[in-house]
């Protein structure tokens, strides 16, 4: 997927602009968070399962090697074939091969991020391979002109339900239907006939089990369930990070993956695929192929970041980020929007690319607060910052104004004389108010708020002149 | 260099091993499996408790549930469930519920994979997890995948011995009884659902619209 992360001011202030989207992003405050509250708080000892969450992500981290390893003997073992793809292009090189290898005209797809890290769709259509997108969400970005996803559970969380009625009238060249179920029952329609004749299925993963080479998706509209079920072919791709040890492993994950993301118990359909299809089974696929992506999970694994990869994909830390429910997930300009993807994605694309959203933050720690798994978020964001000083990549004003200040504040006559100057001059700014409306040259600041105005002493004025009193 | 070995290898400088890995950490935890938190309650300590458990999550989950005393009633209950709501007669099942007596309840039910256009599929279970009111179903060759999946009806068949309160305990079955998991190991908690459009609750996405549970026992 093409990367305009770097546009974020930009696309926030357009986001910030449009009524429908701001009507539409009311929602993640309203339904999101009381849901994932109430189901922390029905669950009980909620903070004790995200303990456990984080130490089976670390188990499975720690030795990554030897997981992946016997994940793939036992997937082997059961019929399936495992690729492993270093990057983005040789993931989509090696699905649109056993397309091609098997005659495969058509795709049913159900949702997957890694899916769209890698720009999947754009390379089957390339290929002359006609994925058809079947979760509601995607769909219905994918008939809007293949529009990106701004949330990486509920796809189209910024759209209203006026903008689909619309899009459906106009791409099904049916009635206009306004209630949400008929909505529902005419994309029900017009996608089962693909189920019945697509050639391949192709699905992500949100955990491979090591203790039995199993996929694992989790699923609430049974299309998941379709495209690894009724083709003759299911390729499953997702990353290298999503392997956990056992089933008792994957059964606390789950009690944690809904519950934060929906805040449901557990999803409608929790799906285990192990192998293919035995000579005596009556349905499966014939072929499972499972494609492992690494396009920089291994490095992050080895850099300070690596918390990051515990990362179960919930999207709790996106619903509750005040930055994200004003600007929605455009704004961040990849897959991958929120805290989790001011992480994600300039690890995965390149700092260089990415290089304003470690600063999309507010730094109010509500995301590593209700993160199941336990990923300081905050913490992580300021790392990347650190890591853009020394790599230079700051603008030179900002290096200029730190170095000036780090001189200056080595010599202590100069610090002395340039605060007991800045406090005067902000005093007289702020007026009888006290309140600066507008600070030279940071006037973002008070954009937004007025600044109080210093009493116009400095601190070491006034050690002084309390020192002389006695 | 394979892209397998390419991915191993960073994998390993970026965790810092040199030389043969220790496996003996690995080892341990598959052989010991260890179970993690779980729900705790009153209603595990009884298996009427489970049962109770199992109708009052299952039900949240918008499935219809009631409880016959034997397997004789079950072709009945499921004709009399079709017959109020005005739904079809004609039905699909498992191949391991072939000789239940359909017809005498006025049921025609045919015992074969389901294809796209069955309205109906009936399925028993290999259990169910009281916790979450969940049905696991493992495919085979009398067990097909899709007869819970592609009807807008299934009605599932639930033994009330085969409730258990976990979905460890669940797993702990399947490795008993089973040996290995089958190709698919379908966790079913309801009728499907979306709320893609303005996080509305809507049910009957891409699978069955309705979900009727008759427990046994």
């Amino acid at each position: 997927m093409e990367i305009h992360s770097n546009d974020f001011k930009a696309r926030a202030r357009e986001a910030l602009a449009d009524q429908e989207l701001q009507k539409a992003l009311k929602l993640v405050q309203v339904k999101f968070v009381p849901n994932r509250a109430a189901a922390a708080a029905e669950y009980g000892d909620f903070e004790a399962l995200r303990d456990a969450g984080r130490d089976i992500r670390n188990r499975a981290l720690e030795n990554l090697d030897l997981w992946l390893e016997r994940f793939e003997q036992e997937a082997t073992r059961r019929g399936a074939q495992v690729h492993w793809a270093k990057d983005a292009a040789e993931a989509n090189a090696i699905i649109v091969d056993i397309a091609h290898k098997n005659g495969v005209k058509k795709v049913v797809k159900s949702k997957s991020m890694v899916s769209e890290e890698c720009g999947l769709n754009d390379a089957l259509e390339a290929a002359g391979v006609t994925p058809i997108e079947t979760d509601l969400g995607e769909y219905i970005l994918q008939i809007n002109d293949h529009e990106p996803p701004s949330h990486i559970v509920a796809p189209v969380i910024h759209k209203t339900r006026e903008q689909i009625t619309e899009l459906f009238h106009a791409k099904h060249h049916k009635p206009r239907q306004t209630d949400i179920g008929a909505l529902c029952r005419e994309a029900r329609e017009i996608l089962r006939p693909h189920f019945l004749s697509a050639d391949m299925g192709i699905s992500g993963a949100n955990f491979l089990v090591a203790e039995t080479g199993s996929t694992v998706i989790v699923t609430n509209e049974g299309n998941g369930r379709l495209c690894t079920t009724v083709p003759r072919i299911h390729v499953a791709l997702t990353g290298i990070e999503k392997v956990v040890p056992t089933l008792e492993d994957l059964s606390v994950l789950l009690r944690l993956l809904p519950r934060s993301a929906t805040g449901q118990a557990i999803t409608n359909y929790v799906s285990m695929n192990t192998g293919v299809a035995g000579s005596g089974d009556s349905d499966g696929p014939e072929q499972f192929h499972i494609v492992l992506l690494d396009n920089g999970r291994s490095r992050v694994l080895g850099s300070e970041l690596k918390e990051m990869l515990r990362c179960i994909r919930c999207g709790a830390c996106m619903n509750h980020c005040p930055v994200y429910q004003a600007v929605g997930g455009h704004a961040y300009g990849w897959v991958y929007p929120g805290p989790m993807g001011s992480v994600l994605t300039p690890s995965y694309a390149g700092m260089e690319h990415a290089h304003e959203l470690p600063h999309t933050a507010t730094g109010c720690g509500q995301c590593s607060a209700v993160c199941p798994v336990r990923i300081p978020l905050p913490e992580l964001m300021r790392k990347e910052r650190e890591m853009q000083v020394d790599a230079g990549l700051r603008p030179w004003t900002e290096r200029l104004a730190l170095k000036l200040w780090g001189w200056s504040a080595s010599q202590p006559w100069l610090y002395g004389l340039g605060t007991a100057i800045a406090a005067r001059f902000l005093k007289g700014l702020g007026g009888e108010e006290k309140l600066i409306h507008r600070l030279p040259l940071a006037g973002g600041w008070t954009d937004g708020r007025d600044f109080p105005a210093p009493a116009g002493k400095t601190f070491r004025e006034l050690y002084r002149a309390k020192k002389e009193l006695h | 260099m394979s892209s397998r070995d390419l991915i191993l290898g960073r994998i390993r400088a970026s965790i810092g091993r040199s030389g043969p890995a220790d496996t003996s950490a690995v080892a341990a935890h598959l052989q010991a499996s260890p179970r993690g938190p779980a729900s705790q309650g009153d209603w595990r300590n009884s298996h009427e408790g489970v049962l109770q458990r199992f109708t009052e999550r299952a039900t949240a989950l918008s499935s219809t549930v009631e409880r016959v005393a034997s397997w004789a009633e079950v072709p009945a209950a499921a004709a009399a469930y079709l017959i109020s709501r005005q739904l079809p007669t004609r039905a699909v099942c498992w191949p391991t519920l072939a000789d239940q007596p359909w017809a005498a309840a006025g049921l025609a039910v045919e015992a074969r994979p389901s294809r796209g256009d069955d309205l109906v599929g009936i399925t028993s279970t290999f259990c169910a997890v009281a916790d979450t009111g969940t049905l696991m179903l493992l495919s085979g060759a009398d067990t097909p995948a899709a007869t819970s999946l592609l009807p807008e009806t299934h009605i599932a068949v639930v033994p009330v011995e085969r409730v258990v309160p976990l979905m460890e305990d669940g797993f702990a079955l399947l490795r008993s009884e089973k040996g290995e998991a089958p190709r698919a190991t379908n966790f079913v908690s309801g009728p499907s659902r979306t709320a893609d459009i303005e996080q509305t609750v809507t049910l009957g996405a891409h699978g069955p619209y309705r979900v009727h549970l008759i427990l046994v026992g």
